[in-house]
This record gives C-alpha cells, structure tokens and sequence, in this order.
C-alpha cells in the first residue's frame, strides 16, 4: 500500500512537473453552463478574447453536478493549469478546501471567497452597476412600480436587488419595487418557464419595467417582457440583443475583463482581492444600437452623474452583503 | 386580495396546469389499459426537446408539435414493447425511459446546436402564441385607447375581467387540453373501444375469451398516452416557455402521476386534480411570503407545497382510491 502510495505520488508529481511547464490557465463553469447568454457566457467570451489574441489555449469544464466542484478544481491543479479561474460564488467552499493542497497554483474566484494566500478573489460592485440600472428604470417606469426577478436567493442576488431598488427609490421615492426570487436551489438558475411565470405575476401587480438578476431563468423574464409589451433589464452580459428594442438596457457585469485580465497574467497573477467596481469599470449598463431609442439624453445624463458620484465617493450604495439586510427592501 | 388577483392566479394556474393536465390523461388511458407508465416524465422531456429543436430549424412550431408528438410516441412504442410483447417489469422500462430522456436530450442539443444543452430561443411562427378570443379585451383594444392592458382589464367589469384575463389569451394547446377531459370521458365510458379499454386494465382474460386482442387494445393505449405526453412537452418547450432547458420537465411527470391517483384515474376529476397542482404553483409565484396575521409562511413552503401534497396525497388522504386491477402485470395468454 506504501509503496503503491509512493508510485502515485511520483506519478502525480512527475505530471504537474510536465504541466508546470504548459501553464495552461483553466476555467471552471458554473451549471448554468457556458453559454447562458449571461454569467457564465461573459467568463467564456473573455477566454476566447485571450485565446484569440495570444494564440494560447485554456483548459475548460462545464460542471453538471455539485458534486464535481472539487474533482475539477483538484484535476486542474494536477494537470498543472495556473491560474485555475473559477466561475460563481458556489466554488468558494471547495476551493477553501482545495487551494492549500496546491500551493503553487494561483486559483482565480470569480464572485466567490476564500482566505486562502493563494486564491485571487475577484469581487464585483453589483450593487452599483444594479443603482444605476434602477435610476433608469425608475425613469422609465410609466405606472411607477417595478420588478426584481432574482434566480437562486442567495445574498449576493439579493445585492443586486438591494442596489436595484435603492437606485428606484433615488429617482421616484413613491415608487414600489416588487422582488421575487425564482427558487433556493441551483435549478433556480435554470427554470425560463418560472421566470416567465413571475413576470406575468410582477406585470399583474402593475410592474411595467422588470429586471431579471437569474442566468438562464432571466430569459424566459426578458422573453415575457418583450412578449407582454414592457421592458426588462437583462445581467451579467449585455442581453439588448436578445430581444431588440424591449430590452431598456443590460447591467453589465465585466466578468469577461475579469477573466480575461487573470488569464493574460497567467502564472503571474498576484493573490488576493481585486475589487472590480464602477470606478474600475467592472461594473456598468449597456448602451447599444439595440436601446438607444428607449435611453433618453436626460436619463443617460442623470445615470452618468450619479456613477460619477459614487465613483468620487460623495453617493455610497448599501451593499447587502456587508450586514446582510437591506435599507429599503424586505425580502 | 381583490376580485381581480384572483382571476389573475386562476389564469396562471390554468396555464401552469396544462402541461399536467395532458400528461395525466396521457397516465390515464395507459394505466386503465393496465400498464403503468412511470415514464411520462421522459416523455414530456423528448417531447419539448424535438418540439424546440424542429421548430427552431424550421421555424416552424406545428412541424415541431408533430416531431415532438412522434418523439414521444416513440418512447412509448418502446415501452410497449417491453413491457407488452416481453412481458417485462413496467416500472423498470418506465425509470429507464426516464433516464435515457434526461441523458439523450441535453447530448443531443448539445450536438445540434452547440449551447450547453439547450436549443435556441424561439422566435415568432416558432412558437404558439396566445389567441385572443373574440370580444375579449386584448393587445389591440389597449393600443387603441392608448393605456397599458392592465389597466383597461382593471377598469373593465367582473365578467368581462374573467373572460379576458382567464378564459381569453391562452395559447391552442391549452383549449385543447381542456377539450381532451370531455374527450377522453366520452371515449373511455361511452363507446365500445373505451369499454374494451377499461376491460384489459380490470381483467385481461376475458377480454382475450371475447375474441378481442388484449395487445392491440394495449399498444392502442400506449400510442394514445404517447401523443397527449408529447402534447405536453410540446406546450412545456413552445407554449409555456419559447425553447428547450435541459430538465426542463422539472418533475411534472411524478405530479401527473401523483394527481391521477388523486382523481382515481377519472377523466373529469382529473382536471379538477392538476388544476389545484397549478394553483398552488400560481399561488407560490404570486405570493412569495404569506402573511397570515402574525404568522409569516415562507416562500420555502410555498415551493415545497405540491411536493408535499404529492406524499399526503400517495399515502392515501384522499379515500379509496383503486387501480386498475390488472395494472402492472403483463398478460401472458393461456394455453
């Protein structure tokens, strides 16, 4: 047994030397799969921006099952991949667990947490990007309520809601916000059909604007929307495209600069935390040929100078999760 | 709550319940044939997928309805086979169709059109869309007078907002289904073939001793239960939702199971059945937390409720509920 220990141990030292010197970076995608149009679609598009540009290829999974989160970290760090990027806030456990046992490798976690020396925490400013997207639904609102369609409720959906409706409330203080959550489990992420269900319900109680803060669910919300005749926000990506001209804009979550800025450090990339909010442009909304119609001057002008605000400091967002409760909306 | 929020969620119910509603008639005529069919979950699965999939190559959603009807179909001609002509354990087919459903689905849009196991969206004639029945307060009477629908539904008077809000405004699937209850009810109770049916589900043999073919009556059965299942994947993946989601099925194979033994596999009470499936689900949507004065039910329970249901249901609460009594035993001819 010893000896049979000390062959594999060989065996596994002598594969991360011959991957050492690959260094490939890998990606890990969450189960909402690579091309959510959302999430895990931006984290894709910033390693094909890096594959393109360098000419370098990357290691990939596409997870299927909670259970595979450690196995494909582990199987990455012995393949000698580094960095080992990570996709969504569920991979903060297993890497806590993972990274000390591969010191040499530098793990990237994109919305995830961990203490560990050798883990590179990239933590977004959604609540920022998600103020400014309330200011213009605000100003867009007709009826003066709006919705919320988050998918999984987990605090950091519901730090998106919470900057939603902070933003709402700057622009129109009597107007009402409705916030669902599509579910508590991961198929939350993935239910269209629930998520169309909830718009129709938020469009019952008078909402005419809904954003939808949920991966793949967000496109049965921004499908009913269009369908139904009001407008919707899209996450993550920019999601105008998807249904064009019903879709007032998109909450861009830069996930592919974040990816695509770990991957071009490689080997080098430095642990730690990097904060990627409005002033680093890691957060922001989407203006394409696809809403200029719905954007209007003033509203792109009031947008513009509350970001500049909370970018200089003088306007400061309630982040959900620095006490885990929200000001202006209970859930 | 006032008059209108409750149209609003019977009008959500309606729509979630369809789905169910065909899949338990599709249970129905197959178990009062005698053979259990634990795999309409799988079929609702293939079905929404080659719906989604032909309809988003073609652009077409009646070719998909029918490719999608014929996937089901399949399956169950599979099934039939199994467990009719081999005489094998009907259960076990049924969990291995549901399997393969849920493995070959995401392969095979994986394959086709390369998006992690999903078709694309569907667009316009890709799709069913709502009908607006004749009178009925609809898209055009709201641009017409030049304010939102809800608001010109919330103007309007008691029997026009059910007949707007609930009755009008569904996709053809749904008035189909619903016109599948008295179908079905007529078909299995009041002629020939739907006695010689229900005969083959209660006692085989005698059937066999009247000179008619307890296998042709239960491959009937199987290809009628295989086209209501793919009706519903059909809805789920075109109707309901625009485009195929892996497990998108979500398990509303096991409540069709579940509000067929509710409905004592009866045509009739079986729409009563899966329409309170779908309301507790409307009701889950609308309301996330329920205040009861005081006492807050959390939106957790709300979601859990039809599963609940489903155990209270299965361990018999609702009074005698008897099978068919040859369900599940493959009939094997005397000698």
């Amino acid at each position: 047994m010893t000896l049979m220990k000390s062959f594999l141990g060989a065996a596994a030292s002598l594969a991360l030397t011959a991957g050492a010197a690959l260094a490939e970076p890998a990606i890990i995608f969450d189960l909402g799969g690579k091309f959510d149009k959302s999430f895990n679609e931006a984290g894709f598009n910033g390693a094909e921006k890096w594959a393109k540009e360098t000419g370098g290829s990357y290691l990939e999974v596409e997870l299927q099952s909670e259970a595979q989160r450690e196995q494909a970290l582990r199987r990455f760090a012995e393949t000698g991949a580094n960095p080992v990027i990570t996709m969504g806030f569920a991979m903060s456990t297993p890497i806590s667990e993972v990274a000390p046992d591969y010191p040499d490798t530098t793990f990237v976690t994109i919305d995830g947490w961990s203490d560990a020396p050798n883990v590179l925490n990239v933590a977004f400013s959604e609540h920022e990007g998600s103020y400014l997207v309330g200011m213009m639904a605000a100003t867009a609102s007709k009826s003066g309520t709006v919705g919320f369609i988050g998918g999984m409720d987990i605090p950091l959906i519901r730090k998106f809601a919470c900057g939603y409706a902070e933003g709402v409330l700057a622009v129109n203080p009597d107007a009402t916000v409705i916030a669902n959550m599509t579910g508590t489990t991961p198929s939350a992420w993935n239910d269209p059909v629930k998520g169309g269900e909830l718009t129709k319900a938020q469009i019952s109680q008078g909402a005419d604007i809904v954003y939808a803060a949920a991966g793949g669910t967000g496109l049965g919300v921004l499908q009913t929307a269009a369908d139904e005749g009001i407008l919707s926000i899209g996450v993550d990506s920019n999601q105008n495209h998807l249904q064009p001209g019903k879709v007032l804009t998109s909450m861009l979550k830069r996930v592919d600069v974040a990816v695509y800025e770990s991957m071009k450090a490689g080997a080098d990339i430095k642990p730690g935390v990097q904060v990627m909010n409005l002033a680093a442009e890691g957060v922001g909304y989407a203006l394409d040929e696809h809403n200029a119609a719905l954007v209007s001057d003033d509203m792109k002008a009031a947008v513009d100078a509350a970001a500049a605000k909370i970018i200089s400091g003088e306007l400061v967002v309630h982040d959900y999760m620095s006490d885990d409760s929200c000001p202006v909306l209970d859930f | 709550m006032d008059f209108l929020t409750i149209v609003q969620i019977a009008d959500s119910a309606l729509r979630l319940a369809t789905p169910l509603l065909f899949a338990c008639l599709a249970g129905l005529f197959s178990e009062r044939a005698g053979i259990f069919d634990i795999g309409l979950e799988g079929k609702i699965l293939v079905s929404a997928f080659m719906a989604a999939a032909v309809a988003s190559v073609t652009g077409s959603v009646w070719l998909g309805l029918l490719c999608g009807v014929f996937a089901s179909i399949s399956f169950s001609a599979v099934h039939g086979v199994a467990s009719i002509t081999f005489r094998g354990n009907q259960l076990i087919s049924g969990v291995a169709l549901n399997f393969l459903a849920s493995g070959i689905t995401v392969l095979a849009a994986q394959a086709w059109f390369n998006q992690g196991g999903r078709t694309p969206p569907l667009m316009g004639e890709g799709r069913f869309m709502p009908i607006e029945l004749p009178f009925a307060l609809g898209k055009s009477d709201a641009e017409a007078a030049g304010v939102p629908l809800r608001v010109l539904i919330d103007q309007a008077n008691p029997i026009q907002q059910v007949y707007s809000e609930f009755i009008s405004g569904h996709t053809i699937l749904v008035y189909v289904a619903l016109l599948m209850v008295p179908l079905s009810w007529f078909v299995l109770f009041r002629t020939r073939f739907g006695l010689r049916l229900r005969a083959v589900g209660e006692n085989p043999a005698a059937v066999d001793t009247a000179g008619v073919s307890v296998i042709k009556l239960r491959y009937a059965s199987m290809a009628i239960a295989g086209t209501l299942c793919g009706l519903s994947g059909v809805y789920l993946a075109t109707g309901l939702g625009a485009g195929f989601i892996k497990e998108m099925s979500a398990g509303r194979g096991y409540i069709a199971l579940a509000a067929l033994i509710f409905a004592k596999w009866k045509p009739v009470p079986a729409l009563g059945a899966t329409f309170l499936f779908g309301l507790l689900e409307a009701i889950a949507n609308r309301y996330q937390n329920i205040d009861l004065g005081g006492i807050v039910i959390p939106v957790q329970f709300m979601q859990a409720l039809p599963y609940i249901l489903t155990v209270v249901i299965l361990a018999g609460f609702v009074g005698k509920s008897v099978a068919p009594k040859a369900g599940g035993q493959p009939y094997v001819k005397e000698r």
